[in-house]
């Protein structure tokens, strides 16, 4: 049997996204309209994050069932436990954190590749982008339940050519009211 | 690792999305038919890329129940952690999977609750057994039946 397990998540993703493509390309209003490939590559990455938020909206309870970490203090130590606990436990790496602001509010998570691809083949002129969107919702929607917003983009990426994967993440402002949270 | 967890939220995402794209094109039966087999498709996929790597490393298989039992014991304990409880055959191509617990339904219900939604969430699966087995080299059909969640029986019929 396979040590890890994370082969059948990257595989099912990468079906996935096979999916997308065949059901998106046969849209005829997409086709009518404009640049297609444009907004093709638009609804693909809208539709990863929406659903990486999704994704997120849940893991953050089960990851707090699993983790027995406390409430965070601070931004600092919400991004130590990101990357030693929660990119561990989900991902099987850890990656580092780096590059603060000097206001303390934006911080880069640095991984040696993109963890969703390791095994996925890209099909044809599809950025690379679409698989980060995922992980960027999944960061967005999680943190969002423990009553943080924060912005979550991917800053360098190693399936364009870049050396590394930077993730990068600001802080917003903390979410003051419970508000219901709506599946898109 | 937790990632089984990761696996059976977009497994549900999958679904969702595949229901949500479909249901506004055709009419009701049409649109299941699709649905189930756009997801099954997928899970064949997975199937073949999964026990590519699986059987890298593994002595070929004797025949055709050797492959049935590597199915149900190390396959589908690696993806749901437990493994087929129990497995019967005519001895003439077909095998009976039977899981009383499986993982993709245990959150729905125990008992008859939500069993219209059961197919939903066994089309992927079925591909997935699909898959392996063609990548093995046995050509084969798959379904699956609930009558009390969340314990499925997958049916498998070899045909040559």
């Amino acid at each position: 049997p396979l040590k890890h397990n994370s082969e059948l998540f990257t595989l099912t993703y990468g079906a996935l996204v096979t999916q997308l493509c065949k059901d998106y390309e046969n849209d005829e209003e997409v086709n009518k309209q404009l640049d297609k490939i444009l907004l093709f590559r638009i609804s693909l990455l809208f539709f990863h994050f929406s659903r990486g938020y999704n994704i997120g909206v849940r893991l953050i309870e089960d990851f707090l069932a699993r983790s027995s970490v406390g409430r965070c203090h601070d931004f600092r130590e919400t991004a130590d436990v990101i990357a030693k606990v929660a990119f561990k436990m989900y991902l099987g790496i850890t990656p580092s954190v780096t590059n603060w602001s000097p206001a303390g509010d934006e911080f880069s998570l640095i991984l040696e590749s993109n963890p969703l691809v390791d095994f996925v083949e890209l099909p044809d002129n599809h950025s690379n982008l679409v698989y980060s969107s995922l992980l960027c919702g999944v960061l967005r929607g999680a943190l969002e339940m423990v009553q943080m917003a924060v912005d979550v983009r991917f800053a360098q990426d190693t399936l364009r050519g870049d050396n590394v994967t930077e993730i990068r993440m600001k802080f917003i402002k903390r979410i003051e009211e419970n508000l219901p949270v709506g599946d898109e | 690792m937790a990632d089984d967890v990761l696996f059976e939220f977009l497994h549900m995402e999958i679904v969702a999305h595949v229901y949500r794209e479909h249901a506004t094109r055709e009419d009701i039966d049409k649109e299941r038919v699709t649905c189930v087999s756009t997801l099954e498709v997928m899970g064949f996929r997975v199937g073949q890329g999964l026990i590519e790597r699986f059987t890298k490393d593994c002595p070929t298989f004797k025949d055709d129940l050797d492959i049935m039992k590597f199915l149900c014991k190390d396959f589908w304990s690696t993806i749901f952690r437990k493994q087929i409880d129990n497995l019967r055959t005519n001895h003439q191509g077909t095998y009976v999977l039977q899981d009383n617990k499986f993982a993709l339904l245990t959150q729905f219900s125990n008992g008859k609750q939500y069993l219209e939604e059961a197919p939903k969430y066994l089309a992927f699966s079925c591909g997935l057994i699909r898959g392996a087995l063609s990548n093995l080299g046995l050509e084969s059909v798959v379904t699956a039946e609930v009558s009390l969640m969340p314990s499925s029986v997958f049916l498998c019929c070899r045909w040559r």
